[in-house]
């Protein structure tokens, strides 16, 4: 019996949407439930799936029962598997979380809302999932443009940003597509695993290289890589609260594994780091986004665009694990897909509650936050504890990977870029934090009284989603060890 | 060199941890329950870690494994002796600090009281964590953990000062820490493993150049927290914390944990014998000698009581790390039991000074005169615990000095001896006019000339720890053989077991 | 794309692009003497056994059925968006926009 839940994941998202904009036409209160349903199966059936995958090794798939390379064919490994595990349940976690704050913000809209939310998360998971290029393709458009309509229907600025998010994303898609294009006029295959075979003997080919090029530029815009970046700030920050929270922390991952299959599985790994010196420019670009995402992101005076820098500086740090093309830089890479995931999660959730709650995200602003939403604050608190690289939390983890990556390539310039961009989050969520927890002594007199601030914490289907991340960050901190030698080490890619 | 298994050093470390999670739910809304909490942990910690004493007498260590984190790296605990001395010393003294604490934060009737005793229990977790380290990477991210939470309890106070002081500090020490990540990482890519072994694991591995660099960051990395100069700025102003902070955190826990952090370095990690090929040890020796000198000569400058203890600190701090550069079996010795004897004196000190400022908000050497008449059991322990400083008998800080100046005179280095005993020249000059004006002088303003003491929950605890440094000087091997697991630890260390 | 400031002239040169693709996947299929890829006379009885290099490569063809169908998506969207920036702005130049968000 071939197990179902590969397709399972991505299809039922994908039929649920529809059942949304079914059942909301009649009862708008159904369009909750129906997608929190949709979703905890689909992270079921990713757990399963990861399961079969870590017991069985890689699952082939076959839609509709057509071998390939004619057929479309889904392949699951570890490193996909985990990449699956980690998306849906990102999104799980959101849409727990999305309940007020989509009533607060964009009430005529739900049913539509939801049915978008699901169709991004359906375009999430098939891009990881599949192993057909023109399929990624397809599940990257339906990724891309839910979220070109879910960003729009933000506040302020939200349309025009959207609109840039709009050209941009699709020069990415398109470059994408003719990647795909010219690697099948020379192979005739759209087949992941085929093409590693075809590929090799035509590594002199212009074509290729050409087609290469292609793909990874499409690819870094739809990651953000600097300097094809400038879509996401404004992108995420006039996004409403749930959107950037879905967003932020998935869109960029998943365009990284995207990096990471087209580089590594697609190409063979002697190609992408010797042939042509790829790995050698990524790492120059990370170290330049890391760099940059943390200097303009102490530039912010408005939290959640603070935030999306931080966002660019994460892809940075993924993509330089990458670039450093060894064992352990790439561990770290693909650790720190996990880990951002949950980083990112976390933050912009803390955000989005506060936006629920006193509708303003300017830094000055958070004056007191401690006493009134003191659970929030503290997964706050961890989760800058982890983008700083403090341990026991996770984001320590990767970055050991990432400096042991960078000694072991005797690229001793990234081990401080590394570093010094330790600091620099230091400075940054500092900011944030002493403005959240202390408060001057003006405004309550001398020592010995309380001021009287009542206790308004973040609504329960808020609270609960950003406390698992939180509890998240730290126990996959210490995890990590756990983590690396079950499933991630499996997942390098062969070669390394 | 047997090793058990046991879990009793996660235990010690947990309590305190499980400890700080009923103190936050107790909240304000019963504060004798929440301070029940506090000190029951404390007991319950001390008497894990005193029942793990008859193993490292025995001479064997306790191993306690949590979690692989890399290959040939795991979270893990390994309790030796030096581990050993150190976890006595913090939970003993937070036993008496929690009390006092209670004294000074309800005698001032202080904010934010919860988040008080919440990250203190948070502090004495990391601490016990860092004692019981096994190896360099555990000993890190505990170390983080201490930095994170102290610095609420820096900044406790809220004011502009103490808001300042807090980035200074945090600002120091979270640079060091990425300096000593990077040199841990360095040190993982050389050995592939970070475990540490009496008499250091480092040497055959990496060019001299590479080891030379390695050591001096490591030192410049755990200097800032052990206030090495020109490290040091940030102790100083930290002083604005309140004054139980001031005296658990930097007068046991941090700067000890710093003082610790290089020890390890020094005898654990690279050796007495990699030490003296690459001739770091007296270069070391040298640079720890100036910081005691030029802090004694601060601390003469100062007004300030507090502050003119945190030059007195940073002077004793150096006295440890000049100790053991000098890698002579009583210099060792001498280092490890001045971390134990200097801890319960100047905590004793420290103390004092809070008493003062509950009792009459005097906060400068200048306003003391005459409160020896008024708070005579106060200024007593302080005489008491300023002499010990100084190195004079009875008091423990005697023994300490005394195994020091020997150790100087077992390493043919006759200067380090002219430095000592320059250093207490100057204890006394700065510790004497303070006992002396307490209790001879007239005062200016009237005074209480009656018996007119600090709230007891202040007194008692200085008290014994006053009390506690006498013995200790007249009984070394007092309360558990105290003085024998130092000097275990040395003979080990040099041993090279 | 990038070079003009009206959106709609943006919306144009993307709709451009796209289509560029399409007729390039299109062209690759094509074939020097070959013949539309249908069977003649039906299926059943009738059918003629086929000769697969006669015909034109049909994937490419497929292919491009869905990305015209993405494109048009597309632009349906980009559309929509423009509509509310214009509601928003009451203008569609760049230039006008980015003044009025300071």
């Amino acid at each position: 019996m071939i197990p179902q839940s590969p397709v399972l994941v991505v299809v039922i998202p994908l039929i649920f949407a529809f059942l949304n904009l079914l059942f909301g036409w009649f009862r708008r209160g159904l369009c909750y439930p129906i997608t929190l349903v949709a979703i905890s199966l689909s992270f079921l059936a990713s757990l399963h799936t990861l399961h079969i995958v870590i017991t069985t090794g890689t699952i082939h798939y076959y839609l509709g029962g057509w071998k390939p390379p004619w057929g479309i064919e889904y392949v699951v490994d570890y490193l996909n598997a985990f990449v699956l595990v980690i998306v849906s349940f990102v999104s799980l976690m959101v849409a727990i979380y999305s309940k007020r704050s989509v009533e607060q913000e964009l009430p005529e809209k739900i049913v539509f809302f939801y049915c978008l939310f699901l169709l991004q998360v359906t375009g999430f998971l098939g891009i990881v999932i599949t192993g057909d290029l023109f399929n990624l393709y397809v599940f990257l458009e339906i990724a891309s443009l839910a979220g070109y309509a879910l960003i729009a229907v933000g506040e302020d600025g939200a349309p025009f940003a959207s609109f840039n998010y709009v050209i941009f994303g699709t020069i990415g898609a398109c470059f994408y597509l003719l990647g795909v294009g010219y690697l099948y006029i020379v192979t005739g295959s759209l087949n992941i695993a085929d093409l590693s075979q075809i590929l090799p003997n035509l590594y002199h080919s212009k074509v290729v290289l050409v087609a290469f090029a292609f793909f990874l530029v499409g690819v870094s815009i739809k990651m953000a890589l600097f300097p094809l970046h400038v879509w996401l700030p404004d992108a995420y920050t006039y996004a409403p609260s749930t959107v950037s929270a879905l967003l932020a922390p998935l869109m960029t991952k998943v365009g990284a594994y995207v990096m990471i299959r087209v580089m590594f599985t697609v190409f063979a790994p002697y190609f992408s780091i010797e042939l042509i010196p790829v790995t050698t420019i990524l790492g120059w670009m990370a170290a330049a986004a890391i760099l940059f995402g943390a200097i303009l992101a102490l530039a912010q005076i408005d939290l959640k665009r603070m935030l999306a820098y931080i966002l660019v500086s994460e892809v940075g740090y993924i993509t330089l694990g990458v670039g450093l093309a060894n064992r352990n830089g790439l561990t770290g890479a693909i650790l720190h897909i996990l880990n951002d995931a949950f980083m990112m999660l976390a933050l912009f959730l803390v955000v989005g509650a506060i936006m629920y709650r006193y509708g303003k995200r300017e830094i000055s602003q958070l004056r007191y936050l401690h006493r009134k939403m003191p659970f929030t604050m503290a997964v706050f608190v961890i989760a800058a504890l982890s983008v700083i690289g403090i341990p026991p939390t996770c984001g320590f983890f990767s970055k050991w990977y990432l400096i042991l990556g960078a000694i072991d390539a005797n690229k001793w310039i990234f081990v401080a870029v590394l570093l010094v961009s330790s600091l620099l989050n230091v400075i940054l969520f500092f900011r944030c934090i002493e403005n959240a927890y202390l408060e001057p002594m003006a405004e309550h007199s001398s020592v010995g009284s309380e001021l009287a601030i009542t206790r308004e914490e973040s609504p329960l289907s808020m609270l609960i989603p950003i406390l698992i991340v939180g509890a998240g960050i730290m126990s996959l901190g210490v995890l990590s060890g756990k983590i690396i030698s079950t499933i991630i080490q499996f997942a390098l890619p062969a070669g390394f | 060199m047997e090793t058990i298994v046991s879990i009793r050093p996660l235990l010690a470390v947990l309590v305190t941890l499980i400890g700080s999670l009923f103190i936050i739910f107790t909240g304000e809304r019963n504060r004798n329950l929440r301070e029940f909490w506090t000190i029951l942990a404390s007991i319950i910690k001390f008497s894990i870690v005193l029942s793990m004493v008859p193993f490292i007498l025995d001479g064997k260590t306790l191993e306690f494994t949590i979690i692989s984190l890399a290959p040939g790296v795991s979270l893990q605990f390994r309790v030796d002796q030096f581990g050993m001395f150190f976890g006595i010393l913090a939970s003993a003294l937070w036993i008496a600090t929690s009390v006092y604490s209670i004294g000074y934060v309800r005698g001032l009737n202080e904010h934010a009281q919860t988040r008080y005793f919440f990250n203190f229990a948070l502090c004495l977790s990391a601490t016990m964590g860092i004692a019981f380290a096994g190896n360099l990477l555990t000993l890190f991210i505990f170390y983080e953990i201490l930095t994170v939470a102290t610095y609420p309890l820096v900044v406790h106070k809220e004011t502009e000062d103490a808001i300042m002081g807090g980035r200074k500090y945090l600002a120091y020490t979270l640079i060091a820490g990425v300096v000593i990540l990077f040199a841990i990482i360095f040190i993982y890519t050389l050995t592939g493993s970070l475990d540490f072994k009496p008499g250091g694991f480092l040497s055959g591995h990496g060019s001299p150049a590479a080891l030379i660099f390695l050591f001096s960051i490591l030192i410049l990395g755990f200097g800032v927290k052990a206030a090495l100069m020109p490290m040091h700025e940030w102790l100083p102003t930290a002083m604005v914390a309140p004054t139980p902070v001031s005296a658990l955190l930097h007068a046991v826990a941090v700067v000890k944990a710093g003082v610790f952090g290089c020890l390890r370095i020094i005898l654990y990690v690279f050796g007495p014998a990699l030490l003296h090929e690459l001739d770091l040890w007296i270069i070391l020796a040298y640079f720890a000698a100036f910081t005691v000198i030029v802090s004694g000569m601060y601390a003469l400058a100062q007004d300030n009581l507090k502050r003119r203890l945190a030059f007195s600190t940073i002077n004793n701090l150096s006295i440890i790390v000049m100790g053991a550069a000098l890698l002579t079996p009583s210099a060792i010795t001498g280092s490890i039991f001045h971390i134990g004897s200097h801890g319960f004196m100047k905590i004793t000190l420290f103390f004092v000074a809070g008493a003062i400022y509950v009792k009459t908000h005097k906060e400068n050497i200048s306003e003391l005169d005459g409160l020896g008449r008024q708070m005579p059991l106060t200024f007593g322990a302080f005489a008491v615990c300023a002499m010990g400083v100084a190195g004079t008998p009875p008091v423990c800080g005697f023994i300490s000095k005394w195994y020091l100046a020997l150790g100087a005179l077992e390493a043919k280095e006759v200067v380090f001896l002219f430095v000592l005993l320059i250093s207490a020249m100057m204890d006394i000059a700065y510790f004497f006019p303070i006992i002396y004006n307490a209790f001879f002088k007239i005062p200016e303003e009237a005074i209480n000339p009656h018996f007119d003491e600090a709230p007891m929950r202040m007194v008692v605890p200085l008290m014994i720890t006053a009390i506690i440094s006498l013995i200790l000087g007249i009984f070394p091997n007092a309360f558990f053989n105290f003085f024998n697991i130092a000097s275990m630890a040395a003979g080990k260390i040099l041993g090279g077991m | 794309m990038i070079g003009k400031r009206n959106l709609v002239k943006k919306i144009i040169g993307m709709n451009l692009f796209q289509t560029a693709i399409i007729l390039f996947f299109v062209s690759i299929a094509a074939k020097k003497g070959g013949t539309l890829p249908i069977i003649e006379h039906g299926h059943g009885h009738g059918a003629h056994a086929i000769e697969a290099t006669a015909y034109i490569n049909p994937l490419p063809h497929v292919l491009m059925l869905t990305a015209i169908v993405v494109m048009v998506s597309t632009l349906g969207v980009a559309l929509a968006i423009v509509i509310a920036i214009y509601r928003r702005h009451n203008t569609l130049e760049e230039d006008e926009i980015l003044r009025q968000q300071k």
